[in-house]
């Protein structure tokens, strides 16, 4: 909300100067956004008095100036104004001083061959308005030598008025006026909320307009008054009332339009003129919309209205939108005569609602959606109705009210002791009570628990929590001890729970391995879903930030392989990106996933001096898969790869590990088909799974399992099988293991060959297999024994033979 | 000269004349081998007579001494020319340059999540999560954000489609709803952090419609504002490394808090640059402030009984403030070259008993 700092003064009477007010501001909860003070940069300016004025001898339109700033000691300044002239008392520039309105800074010199030892400045040199002739010229009684900004700021001249901005948190719509925000800073000591006459005004005769509520609104509208004002002219308004407006950024209208707007920034009050000629019939009539109706607002748009909207009409229809806009037809112009005045207050939830579903937003609007003053229809009237009289003149009706003239306060039980419960501050008791009825409670405080009677302007206060913040909030959080959280373990626990820290160790698993972590965002487009299986509507965004994101996700890959594309656009070519974030397969809790999900595609291995170039593959992606189980606890020695992999992956390059009958992950080469869609060169290796399928490693306690540390030496041995072209090497890697459980301590693939010298359709399979004796050393015997052992099973199982 | 002096004069000058090892090994064996000159006379000793044979023993014996001497000096005079020329041979250019393995980042974001974590764990805080689509109730209304109340406006909120009951869910707009859900399953007293994912429909240049906020909340029986305001101002001068930082306290308003309260840190520009310490300007960083009773009733807890405090932070923010991170935007669009810069090394992890600051 924006006002002045004249403004402000209207309603406090403070000594305090602009700082200090809007250092005050944010400590009671009113932030301010901007400060604009035209004086700010006029510090150095002084009122001055122009002694003498003379032709300048050799410039026609110059004259030279001796000026009297109050010292005695005259200065001599060429001046091309024409209103310059002897005795007038105007702003004095001196010589270094910085000019905001030609942004220029002034110099001593010669001005045609004479001396000027400054400038005498216009307001729009001041920056303080653009239509003015020549330069400015000060009242008669201006103190010579006086700051020019002190003796501005005084007489409020037009265009000095500071502008402050203050942010309004949704709960004080009641600091939404003016007078609000001065009553906060008088009861935090900044001064005194000055008396305004809130006293009735009787009227002189009957209005001939009334207010009708229709019984399904009545909820709806707690209390309405109106009084019709005869006679009016709706003119300019006067320029104090207009400056203000226009310093804050709202256009002045007509004097009535004006009023309306000025007391609504003034109280915190919207009103409504309506022209009661253009009114039909003798009533005006506030009930709930039908479903299409429409009214055409006073920003000449029409709104088609839903069904329960709060509407205000007469006999020809509605015209206005309750507490959001009033409507075209009824509104006041330059020709009006007699004004009917709206003094409302309306459900803020229904007013909301319709102002959302109309897409409408109004000053108005925000004020009634905060909640307004219950009482202010009656008791604001008077002294509105007087500010209306005093400026547009004619005849006042009386008041005309329905509704609940006298809406309760609330009161609310209240022990003082939960200040210093709830804040630690031992607030005073009479401290208590100086704030709380500055700010307008009454209070009860015979008793241990006191009575607060809130004030009806406050409707965010509904308990004794409320008053609490209140209390500290003026008495300031300054006050509030800080005092560090008790220790409760002296040596703390850990933060993370195991299951917890299971993500931590992936994430720096992953990274060491080569992969850049990632951050993506959790939806993608839907077409990009269904590539990986996302096809449930229910995970759509009703209302996505646009159709590239309209999906929740059903993997991490499809947003690693969008950022692997950005960064291949870079030229960048070696692009590994991991991710561990969330998943979605279902909207409720239960269908959201933690994956951890990889991507490579460039090369393994640099071409060099030293290496040959390879690129990643989907073997690149299996020992990803694998590093990150294994670093998990899964004995990955037990884990089986099969074909049956989700769509999104090259069939024949891909596979599943399971640990029994439980998945894993999958990891592979993308399908081409993919690659294609995300605009990426085929052969992009990837793996994902979900944490939440891996279980938790049972352990007891901290200690390992003894290691037994053999003496003896392991023995290294050699097979080569030919098999069929179809066989896989873990199934030859399985036999070998089964053939010899107790000894077989590993089993490594060292080449794979197809070609000449083997048959055709067949593949000659390397194998090293290490061999640790338990008991005693291998005989020759005992080694032979083994490999027969190896060689049978082989045979048997995979249809091997020992290459020759 | 005697025929043994003979003798010696001609083995060792062989054995000065050896080129290599090899040929030094040939002389040996010519002198000392079962067949050698000196062997061969030694086994003659036995024919001759005894007083003759103590004498030409002799003489053979200590030919055969200085001989052996001489030979293995020499040999350690070839093999220390052999190594020589070894390393010679072997020299290579050492300007070649080298492969480093291609090394991954930590992203930024989990880095600042993890220092928030190490120094709320010193506190005694524990981590708490919850799923990032939430109910109405848990996101708004069990936060004492009734339907329609204005502050439901400025959250923007993303919402599914709605279900068979026609409940939209919604993706929650703040990590607050797990302060809900714990308190609804534990006991006081309660210490909990929660980082995670949050959503907003609002995208430009200072918002991203998904961003990560931290929760805090502790509940207890005499956990007090004063306790808020000791716990945050410890975490804000740890986490930004400045003892001295000072943290201002001012009234705000959340629904979900009362009293409420804005935490800014201290700052100043020096050569448009920010830096965060002592100075002449304040940086909102976070939201705070008593947990509202209704939120407390909420959760079928008793606000008479137990009461605490609660606090959110932007995690981009502090991420930014922290790091000289500029642009939000940058956090998600995986740019490799920025995450070489501004992410961390997986073996750089942050520690209380370390420092939270990164490298040595």
């Amino acid at each position: 909300m924006k006002f002045t700092f004249s403004w402000l003064r209207d309603h406090l009477d403070t000594q305090h100067s602009l700082t200090e007010i809007c250092d005050a501001l944010p400590m009671l909860g009113l932030e301010v956004e901007s400060l604009e003070d035209p004086l700010r940069h006029l510090s150095d300016f002084l009122v001055a008095e122009i002694i003498t004025a003379e032709r300048h001898p050799d410039a026609d339109r110059l004259q030279v100036c001796t000026v009297d700033k109050g010292d005695g000691k005259p200065l001599q300044i060429v001046c091309g104004a024409a209103n310059a002239k002897a005795g007038l008392k105007t702003v004095l520039a001196p010589v270094g001083s910085w000019i905001p309105g030609s942004d220029m800074t002034l110099k001593e010199g010669k001005i045609r061959g004479q001396a000027s030892q400054g400038m005498l400045c216009s307001y729009e040199e001041l920056a303080m308005g653009q239509d003015h002739d020549g330069i400015a010229e000060l009242p008669a009684d201006a103190p010579v030598g006086t700051s020019f900004a002190s003796f501005a700021a005084d007489a409020e001249l037009p265009a000095s008025d500071p502008v402050i901005e203050i942010a309004i948190t949704p709960n004080r719509g009641d600091c939404l006026g003016v007078r609000g925000v001065a009553r906060d800073l008088a009861a935090a000591g900044y001064g005194n909320l000055k008396p305004l006459d809130f006293s009735e005004e009787e009227g002189c005769f009957a209005s001939p307009l009334t207010w009708e509520i229709a019984e399904e609104a009545k909820p709806l509208v707690p209390l309405i008054s109106g009084r019709l004002f005869e006679g009016v002219q709706n003119a300019d308004a006067p320029s104090w009332m207009a400056d203000r407006l226009t310093a804050i950024g709202q256009r002045p209208i007509s004097a009535l339009v004006d009023i309306t707007n000025y007391v609504m920034i003034d109280l915190g009050r919207p009103l409504h003129a309506y022209d009661a000629d253009k009114v039909e019939g003798d009533k005006l009539t506030v009930r709930l919309a039908e479903q299409g109706e429409q009214v055409e607002a006073l920003n000449e748009k029409t709104y088609t209205l839903e069904e329960g909207a709060l509407v205000i009409g007469d006999a020809a229809g509605p015209d206005d939108l309750a507490g959001i806009m009033g409507g075209e037809r009824t509104g006041v112009s330059e020709t009006t005569t007699r004004m009917f005045l709206e003094i409302a207050v309306f459900d803020p939830i229904r007013v909301a609602t319709t102002g959302r579903q109309l897409n409408l937003h109004s000053d108005a609007r925000y004020r009634f959606e905060r909640g307004l003053d219950a009482c202010s229809p009656i008791e604001m009237a008077g002294y509105i109705a007087r500010l209306v009289n005093s400026i547009c003149g004619g005849t006042i009706s009386h008041l005309v009210v329905e509704g609940n003239a006298k809406p309760a306060r609330q009161s609310v039980s209240f022990a003082p002791e939960k200040v210093v419960q709830l804040t630690g501050v031992d607030c005073p008791l009479d401290k208590q009570v100086e704030i709380l009825s500055v700010l307008g409670f009454e209070l009860d405080t015979s008793q241990p628990i006191w009575q607060v009677a809130v004030p009806h302007w406050r409707n965010d206060i509904d308990g004794a929590a409320d008053l609490v913040e209140e209390i500290i909030r003026i008495y300031g959080f300054d006050k509030l001890e800080m005092a560090s959280l008790p220790r409760d373990e002296v040596v703390a626990r850990p933060s993370y729970s195991p299951a917890q820290k299971r993500s931590l160790v992936l994430r720096r698993t992953l990274a060491s391995r080569g992969l850049t972590e990632a951050v993506t965002f959790s939806f993608l487009k839907r077409k990009d879903a269904e590539l990986f299986g996302g096809d449930n509507d229910a995970l759509m965004l009703a209302n996505p930030i646009s159709n590239d994101l309209n999906m929740m996700r059903p993997s991490v890959v499809p947003n690693l392989l969008q950022a692997m594309g950005r960064n291949l656009n870079r030229g960048i070519e070696e692009a590994c990106f991991f991710e561990i974030g969330p998943v979605f397969l279902s909207p409720d809790a239960e269908g959201q996933r933690m994956a951890v999900g990889g991507v490579r595609q460039g090369r393994r291995q640099l071409g060099d001096w030293q290496h040959k170039e390879q690129p990643f593959d989907l073997f690149d992606a299996k020992a990803d898969l694998l590093a990150a189980l294994s670093v998990l606890g899964v004995r990955v020695d037990n884990l089986v790869a099969s074909r049956d992999v989700p769509a999104w992956l090259h069939p024949g390059r891909s596979g599943v590990l399971r640990l029994g009958k439980a998945e894993m992950g999958v990891f592979g080469e993308v399908h081409p088909a993919i690659c294609r869609a995300f605009d990426l060169p085929e052969g992009v290796a990837a793996f994902e799974f979900w944490l939440d399928n891996i279980a938790m490693p049972r352990r007891k306690g901290p200690a390992k399992t003894p290691i037994d540390l053999s003496a003896l030496q392991p023995v290294s041995r050699d097979f080569a099988f030919i098999v069929a072209e179809e066989v896989e090497a873990q199934k030859l890697i399985d036999a070998v293991r089964r053939a010899a459980r107790d000894v077989v301590e590993a089993v490594t693939v060292f080449d794979v060959y197809q070609g000449k010298g083997i048959e055709e359709r067949h593949k000659s399979v390397a194998l090293n297999v290490r061999l640790q004796p338990r008991d005693t050393t291998f005989s020759e015997a005992d080694l032979a024994k083994i490999a027969d052992q190896i060689v049978a099973t082989v045979a048997k199982n995979c249809g091997g033979l020992l290459r020759g | 000269m005697t025929e043994i002096e003979t003798l010696k004069a001609d083995l060792l000058s062989s054995v000065e004349g050896a080129s290599d090892l090899a040929a030094l090994e040939a002389v040996r064996l010519d002198a000392l081998g079962k067949k050698g000159r000196i062997s061969v006379q030694l086994k003659r000793l036995g024919a001759l007579e005894p007083e003759q044979r103590k004498q030409t023993g002799q003489a053979l014996n200590q030919v055969k001494d200085e001989l052996a001497e001489a030979i293995s000096a020499r040999q350690k005079l070839l093999e220390a020319e052999a190594l020589s020329a070894q390393l010679e041979a072997e020299r290579v250019d050492i300007s070649l340059p080298v492969q480093q393995p291609l090394a991954g980042n930590i992203h930024p974001l989990s880095r600042t999540v993890e220092e928030i974590a190490a120094i709320f764990a010193d506190m005694g805080f524990s981590i708490a999560e919850g799923p990032d689509i939430e109910t109405d109730f848990y996101n708004f209304t069990a936060l004492n954000i009734p339907p329609e109340h204005p502050a439901r406006q400025e959250h923007d909120t993303f919402y599914l489609r709605p279900d068979a009951e026609n409940v939209r869910p919604v993706l929650r707009t703040h990590t607050s709803p797990v302060q809900i859900r714990t308190m609804q399953k534990e006991k006081p007293p309660i210490r909990i952090i929660v980082p995670g994912r949050t959503y907003r429909s609002d995208h430009d240049a200072t918002h991203s419609p998904m961003f990560h906020q931290c929760e805090g909340l502790v509940i207890g029986e005499n956990i007090h504002m004063g306790h808020l305001k000791g716990c945050l101002i410890d975490f804000c001068r740890a986490f930004f490394g400045v003892d001295d930082l000072p943290v201002r306290f001012r009234p705000s308003f959340f629904p979900f808090t009362e009293p409420s309260a804005e935490v800014d840190i201290g700052c100043r520009r020096v050569d448009g640059k920010l830096e965060i310490g002592a100075g002449d300007d304040w940086l909102e960083i976070l939201g705070s402030g008593m947990v509202h009773p209704k939120v407390i009733e909420n959760c079928g807890m008793n606000p008479d009984e137990v009461q605490g405090f609660a606090f959110g932070m932007g995690v981009e923010r502090l991420a930014m403030l922290k790091y000289g991170i500029s642009d939000l935007r940058t956090f998600y669009d995986s740019d490799l070259r920025w995450l070489k810069h501004y992410g961390f090394l997986p073996i750089d992890v942050p520690a209380l008993h370390t420092g939270l600051d990164e490298g040595v």
